[in-house]
């Protein structure tokens, strides 16, 4: 059986996830009807929205069910931005009062392609903000753009932790600088969440504002063990945001649509799982994170490891720049020898490019075609890093021969 | 043997993987990145290089029960297809791409790749075979259905190439039959158009399109003795044989039109004159390759006292284009110089000539001159 290291792009179902979801599925019953059966939907529906919030330290009516991570981001990012730009333009203005956003470089796509969108079509003015070459944001950077005329800016938008290299951000300090220039802050958990605590009322009193600082946190169920096609939006009370779906004004008028109490039920389980072992899954999946580094390094000396050391970054990630290797190649021969890995982010239709958070950490394109993304999950055993260690020397020789795609061709005239 | 299929969406090379399986080969389906920002659907005639292409090759692939991959080649394509192409029009030569991509991507940079990583041989859909005589040497051949033959866009393959390469749809006797066998395997591409346009000009406008990267300045066009009869509107619009778009005002004294007989972009200057000046009556190339053994070691021709081979041929100047007899010339050094038995119509430097011996690809040149067969009055 194939050995899989790519529990980032997505993690096996819990076993008592896809359970609680099938029988769940069997229950006839619109949350919204008034009668027995709808009333018992809406237990079910309520009763997992207490959970997860639980799993984030939120207030159950926080807690927005969206379709998963991607559409919580657009939401948060678009629904605040058009919130707080809500008065202009109008007769007499002729500008957003907001038009700005802050963000690091290095985002994940459902970031970058919103921002970027805003631009496009909304007047938005995106500044991205420098990483440094571990993928951290510079918080003297944060201030300084922050400082610089404050009440044009809408709001500021962070990963919590990178999904390519598992560079943790320092989100508590940043939405608390944030919060004294009276910005609001959305930060993407998808890839920290089931692998790092996360407190958002904790965050939310870090920051010391109630109408700024972290207003909204994102993440989707089957990054921790439950399903696809589920996410929720963290939406603090004191935020506004302007819906991206009008229809029955279901979850506090910002998400409409029948709600899916299945696919909730099922994420509820895999939360409560994941919050109640996590202390102990982070530090027995760190510790095979460590294995892997280490291999690596015994193995490929000339290996690079890619975003912060130890703590700084999440114990379920390794990622490397091999090079002189392609890591399409590499990709390949580990999956020949039955080893799944990838080379960062799932993309469109796998037609590959160099990572844009490498690029954004100051590595060139060169070394950013050698990357190779491993992440480790609950089902992950010391057995399944041998594997992978085991075939990766071969698959580095035979990669490096392949050599690069830029090198000139031999064959032919 | 362990064979990459290149699989570009499309129903030839959906089938001939397939075909290969079948054969017993052990197969991993390879669809090309060629484009760093490929469009999403397919448009038109273009047949390659979209996400939809992508995602039909790996439906293709599922069907098969093959691993499928996509690699990235678009650098080496734009630097050895696209900018190569760009640069052959400023130099005011007519490039085929498609023969260049054959060449320099999927014969050279694929291939390599693919021997790096443990294959043995590249599969395409290519309509045309690879024999092997009775010493092992690999010849290429047309294919048997001579209206799909595609040998002419393979002609630049040389030996080493040929020995890793497989075309499973050489003995086909139709595209029909292909097709046929596509719907049997229940592929979704069976009834997929066929590819014409150039891939990576998306709308077809092959002259729009260098506009925008070559760039056009006013230039002289001149007649044959090479007076000035009017004025163009940049160069490299114009290619060898082209009638329309000559907006010289003053008509010929006999009325007849005019074509373009020579493009020269150093000077910017467009030569036209009678139909008749287009007949060539001779042809030349310094950039030539021998798909397999060379005519002497063929046993087609013997070296003279100077060095120079000679020897009876078809020569062939676009891909659908019929062979015409000739007499041809090598000398160890230098260049290779066709004669055609009858003069050719509408060859423009930058073309490639293709050799043939019966249905045997013997080779080709890129052409770098060309002698008219009538000589200026």
């Amino acid at each position: 059986m194939a050995v899989y290291l790519d529990h980032a792009a997505t993690t096996p179902m819990l076993p008592d996830a896809i359970a609680a979801y099938a029988e769940a599925m069997s229950v006839v019953g619109n949350p919204a009807s008034i009668h027995s059966q709808g009333q018992e939907a809406k237990r079910m529906l309520e009763e997992a929205r207490e959970t997860v919030a639980a799993s984030l330290g939120c207030d159950p009516i926080e807690v927005v069910f969206t379709s998963g991570g991607t559409e919580a981001i657009n939401l948060a990012i678009k629904g605040l931005y058009w919130a707080r730009n809500d008065a202009g333009p109008g007769p007499g203005v002729s500008t957003l009062p907001k038009p700005r956003i802050l963000a690091p470089g290095g985002e994940h796509h459902a970031t970058i392609d919103t921002l970027e969108w805003l631009e496009r079509y909304e007047g938005a003015e995106v500044e991205w903000l420098p990483l440094d070459e571990l993928g951290r944001i510079r918080v003297d950077a944060v201030e300084e753009a922050l400082a610089r005329d404050p009440d044009s800016i809408a709001l500021l938008t962070l990963i919590m932790a990178n999904n390519e290299v598992g560079t943790i951000q320092p989100v508590g300090d940043v939405a608390a600088l944030a919060a004294r220039y009276g910005v609001p802050v959305h930060t993407d958990a998808v890839a920290a969440y089931g692998h790092l605590p996360i407190d958002f009322a904790g965050l939310r009193r870090e920051s010391g504002s109630a109408s700024a600082g972290l207003l909204a946190l994102s993440v989707s169920a089957h990054k921790i063990g439950g399903p696809v096609g589920i996410g929720a939006l963290v939406l603090s009370r004191a935020a506004t945001v302007v819906p991206l779906v009008h229809g029955g004004g279901q979850q506090r008028q910002v998400r409409s649509g029948t709600q899916d109490v299945a696919a909730a039920v099922s994420f509820a389980v895999a939360a409560e799982r994941a919050t109640a072992e996590l202390a102990f899954e982070a530090e027995r999946v760190a510790a095979l994170r460590d294995r892997v580094i280490a291999g690596v390094a015994a193995a490929v000396p000339e290996a690079t490891l890619s975003g912060a050391p130890d703590a700084a970054r999440l114990p379920s990630n390794a990622h490397f720049t091999f090079p002189g290797a392609q890591g399409d190649s590499l990709l390949f021969l580990l999956d020949v020898a039955g080893v799944s890995v990838s080379t960062g982010s799932a993309c469109q239709a796998g037609i590959p490019e160099p990572s844009h958070v490498l690029i954004a950490m100051g590595r060139s394109e060169q070394e950013a075609r050698g990357a190779l993304r491993i992440t480790l999950g609950r089902t992950t055993t010391d057995a399944d890093v041998d594997a992978f260690l085991d075939a990766l020397p071969a698959a580095y020789a035979q990669a490096s021969r392949a050599g690069l795609a830029d090198r000139a061709t031999r064959l032919g005239r | 043997m362990k064979v990459l299929a290149a699989m570009s969406g499309g129903v030839d090379s959906a089938v001939a993987a397939a075909r290969a399986v079948e054969a017993g080969h052990d197969v991993v389906g390879v669809h090309l990145a060629l484009s760093r920002m490929p469009g999403t659907l397919r448009t038109g005639s273009r047949g390659c290089c979209t996400i939809e292409d992508s995602m039909d090759a790996q439906r293709a692939a599922n069907l098969i029960g093959i691993p499928y991959y996509v690699w990235d080649f678009s650098e080496r394509f734009k630097l050895d297809v696209v900018d190569d192409f760009i640069a052959e029009y400023s130099a005011g030569r007519t490039p085929n791409p498609c023969m260049r991509c054959n060449e320099r991507i999927k014969f050279a940079a694929l291939l390599e790749k693919a021997i790096d990583l443990g294959f043995d041989a590249v599969c395409t859909g290519h309509y045309a075979s690879v024999v092997t005589d009775a010493d092992g040497n690999r010849e290429l051949h047309r294919a048997s259905a001579w209206a799909k033959d595609q040998s002419y866009v393979l002609g630049v393959l040389t030996t080493e190439q040929l020995a890793h390469s497989m075309f499973p749809l050489g003995a086909t006797p139709s595209k029909a039959e292909v097709r046929a066998e596509a719907a049997a395997r229940g592929f979704s591409v069976a009834n997929k158009p066929d590819s014409h346009d150039i891939c990576f000009i998306p709308d077809g406008d092959t002259r729009g399109w260098l506009a925008e990267r070559v760039g056009a300045e006013q230039g002289a066009i001149l007649d044959r003795t090479g007076e000035r009869i009017g004025t163009h509107e940049g160069a490299h619009a114009f290619t060898v044989g082209q009638r329309k778009g000559l907006s010289v005002g003053v008509p010929t004294p006999d009325g007849r039109p005019r074509f373009v007989l020579e493009v020269r972009p150093k000077t910017n200057e467009v030569v036209v004159g009678p139909k008749e000046a287009l007949d060539i009556a001779e042809i030349a190339g310094s950039r030539y390759s021998w798909a397999g053994l060379d005519p002497i070691a063929s046993g087609i021709a013997d070296a003279d006292a100077d060095g120079i081979a000679s020897f009876r041929c078809e020569v062939q100047i676009r891909a659908h284009a019929d062979p015409v007899p000739a007499m041809a010339r090598v000398a160890a050094q230098g260049e290779l110089v066709i004669v055609p038995d009858e003069p050719l119509n509408g060859v423009a430097p930058g073309q490639t000539a293709v050799i043939y011996v019966g249905t045997r690809v013997l080779g080709q040149t890129t052409i770098d001159r060309t002698v008219s067969a009538v000589p200026v009055a």
